[in-house]
């Protein structure tokens, strides 16, 4: 079983996305690409455990599938 | 001056065999003289299994392919009585550098573990290391020992029976056919007996070509390149590409660029483009001159078995991998270790025909972890896709500030021993000892009163107990264990490894140094019945 927390979780959620979107504001494609890469991989590095990667990954692949 | 591998060290001299009236019968005959198939006739031949070796060619690899070594491999060069000269000639290193595009992110230190008689890794040329293989195949000749090295022997056809295989063999002076009861088959990435016997070798295909340039450096030149393994990701010197540089033993540098799928091969090897590619990295006003130079490519594949019937295959012509994390010979020096005892129980007749498919096993596990290591490294090393390129840079960046991606950082991953975790072969795991030495693992060296440990395991079994009494010898079957007892005190380090936190420790090791029981206590019984399933008898 993983830790994956999916319940809210962020406190003043719409703050978070505007910061989240503002990063990414006047950059081309290819530099917001390289963005979400370190991003995800300073993310997945914090959380650390193998178990809650696998299973975020999997949320992530399957959630726009409908 | 001529260098050593344009010299022929074992010219074809004719046989008494080829004018023989029926062919002659040998127990073992290798196809193959290069490192796989020297290192599997030098280890029969110590155990005093005749052997012949026959190749179509008549000295060492044509300028170097190979010029990294592990520890692993010297251990089990120095059972062979050839790691010594190895580690003496060979550069050992231990800071490596890691460039992207213009700047170095970061450097490591390999931090060898110490209380071992072998370093973590040497770089010899493939022709020395050759060189000293033949050398001891000389030294066991002069001792008598059962070895023959038949140059100018190419093997064109091979037939397959029950209990033997029959070898039709082309000489300058015409063919002549030899029967073998054991065949083994180091004939190389390209091996003619697997395609004779119609066997498969499937795997992945990398589309890259990578050029190498072995550079001896003008010794003003020198200065600026230390001992170390530099490794560039996208430099300004080959945009969108790796290169590597790492030191060999007399002033030669390796440089391998990577250089793309659509290539033309003879443009790119001409001597003025390669010239102008090392300039372009080293400067206008370097001064070198080039030793050896090749294009290669590779694929990751192995064959389904390594072993059909009385046939076995070893080394390139069993399994290829990438170059990156140097396991092309290291691991088939690991297929010999494996094969030669077991060869020897079932010639012997201590031990049933069966055994031998547990080094198709061993070994094809061996094979599997090298393949998913060196691909990886090659995933990281050419990305596949955009996404693919996209995280290998973000890892890139990110190494340089933080010290979390360097993990991440994939160049090679250098080879370490297999453990054989699962094999049929393995016994019990009592007794709370460390985990790094459970049973399929290779044995770590250690010093002991009476000098290091892993001189003095091997080539038997053996029971390693620390405090705890055993018997001198115990026998089974015909099979004898021999004692090897030890104290808690030989060393911190032998302790740590071999005890742990525990009080007393029981290791039955396999002849090739592996680990096939343990315990915390001796019991006879125990043993008898470990040693029976080592052998296949269980
Ligand atoms: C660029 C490069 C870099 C490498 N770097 C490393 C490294 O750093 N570390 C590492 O461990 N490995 C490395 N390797 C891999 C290593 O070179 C090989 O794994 C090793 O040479 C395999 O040895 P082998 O004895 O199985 O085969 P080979 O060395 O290929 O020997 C096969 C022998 O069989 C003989 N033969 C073939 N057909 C016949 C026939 N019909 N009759 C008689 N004889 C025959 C050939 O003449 C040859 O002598 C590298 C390889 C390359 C290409």
């Amino acid at each position: 079983m993983s830790d994956l927390n999916t319940k809210a979780n962020i406190a003043g959620a719409d703050d978070f996305y505007a910061e989240l979107l503002s990063i990414h504001e006047g950059r081309s494609k290819e530099q917001s690409d390289a963005i979400n890469a370190r991003l995800i991989l300073l993310l997945a590095n914090h959380i650390g455990d193998r178990a809650t990667l696998s299973d975020a990954m999997q949320k992530a692949v399957t959630a726009g599938q409908g | 001056m001529s260098k050593i591998f344009e010299v022929p060290m074992y010219p074809y001299a004719r046989s008494a065999d080829q004018d023989a009236l029926t062919p002659v019968r040998h127990p073992v005959v290798v196809i193959g003289a290069g490192p796989i198939g020297l290192g599997v006739a030098i280890d029969l031949a110590q155990q005093d299994v005749p052997v012949v070796v026959v190749d179509d060619n008549d000295r060492v690899s044509f300028g170097s392919r190979a010029i990294c070594f592990a520890k692993r491999p010297l251990e089990i060069l120095d059972r062979l009585g050839c790691g010594a000269p190895m580690v003496d000639k060979g550069v050992t290193w231990n800071l490596g550098k890691v460039f992207f595009d213009e700047r170095q992110i970061y450097d490591f230190n390999l931090l060898d573990e110490d209380g071992h008689k072998n370093p973590a890794f040497i770089n010899l040329q493939q022709y020395y290391f050759e060189e000293y293989m033949i050398n001891r195949v000389r030294e066991l000749q002069a001792e008598g020992k059962p070895i023959e090295l038949r140059g100018g022997n190419k093997v064109s056809a091979i037939g397959t029976h029950e209990d033997h295989t029959t070898l039709e063999i082309d000489t300058p002076e015409g063919p002549y056919n030899l029967e073998a009861d054991w065949l083994i088959a180091c004939d190389g990435a390209n091996s003619p007996t697997r395609r004779m016997l119609g066997l498969d070798f499937v795997g992945r295909v990398f589309e890259d070509n990578f050029l190498i340039a072995d550079t001896i450096m003008d010794p003003e030149m020198q200065k600026n390149f230390p001992t170390e393994r530099w490794f560039w990701f996208d430099p300004p010197f080959n945009r969108g590409q790796s290169v590597l540089l790492h030191k060999q033993p007399d002033n030669v540098w390796r440089v391998d660029f990577q250089i793309g799928w659509d290539i033309d091969r003879e443009k790119e090897l001409k001597e003025e483009n390669i010239r102008a590619r090392l300039h372009q990295m080293f400067g206008d006003d370097a001064k070198f001159e080039l030793e050896w130079t090749s294009i290669y490519t590779f694929q990751c594949r192995r064959m389904e078995s390594f072993r059909k019937g009385r046939v076995l295959f070893a080394g390139d012509s069993a399994h290829q991998v990438s170059p990156f994390g140097a396991r092309g010979a290291n691991s088939g020096l690991q297929d010999t270790d494996n094969l030669a005892w077991k060869l020897r129980l079932v010639m012997d007749g201590t031990a049933p025909d069966s055994l031998m498919d547990t080094y198709s096993d061993e070994r094809v596990y061996g094979a599997d972890e090298n393949i998913l290591n060196s691909s990886r490294s090659t995933d990281f090393i050419t990305p596949k896709s955009d996404t693919s390129r996209t995280f290998r840079n973000a890892v890139l960046d990110l190494a340089e500030a933080h010290d979390f991606a360097r993990p991440l950082v994939n160049s090679g991953r250098l080879s370490v021993p297999c453990t054989y975790d699962g094999s049929v072969l393995n016994g019990p795991d009592e007794g709370g000892l460390p985990v790094d030495l459970r049973p399929g693992s290779s044995a770590k060296d250690a010093p002991t009163k009476d000098g290091w440990l892993l001189d003095r395991l091997g080539d038997r079994f053996q029971l390693l107990a620390v405090g705890v009494d055993i018997p001198d010898t115990l026998e089974d079957g015909g099979i004898t264990v021999e004692a090897l007892r030890l104290a808690a005190d030989e060393s911190p380090q032998f302790a740590q490894r071999y005890l742990g936190e525990a009080s007393s420790a029981v290791y039955l090791m396999r002849p090739d140094q592996h680990v096939a029981a343990r315990w915390a206590d001796y019991n006879e019984a125990a043993v008898i019945a470990a040693l029976k399933t080592a052998t296949g008898r269980g």
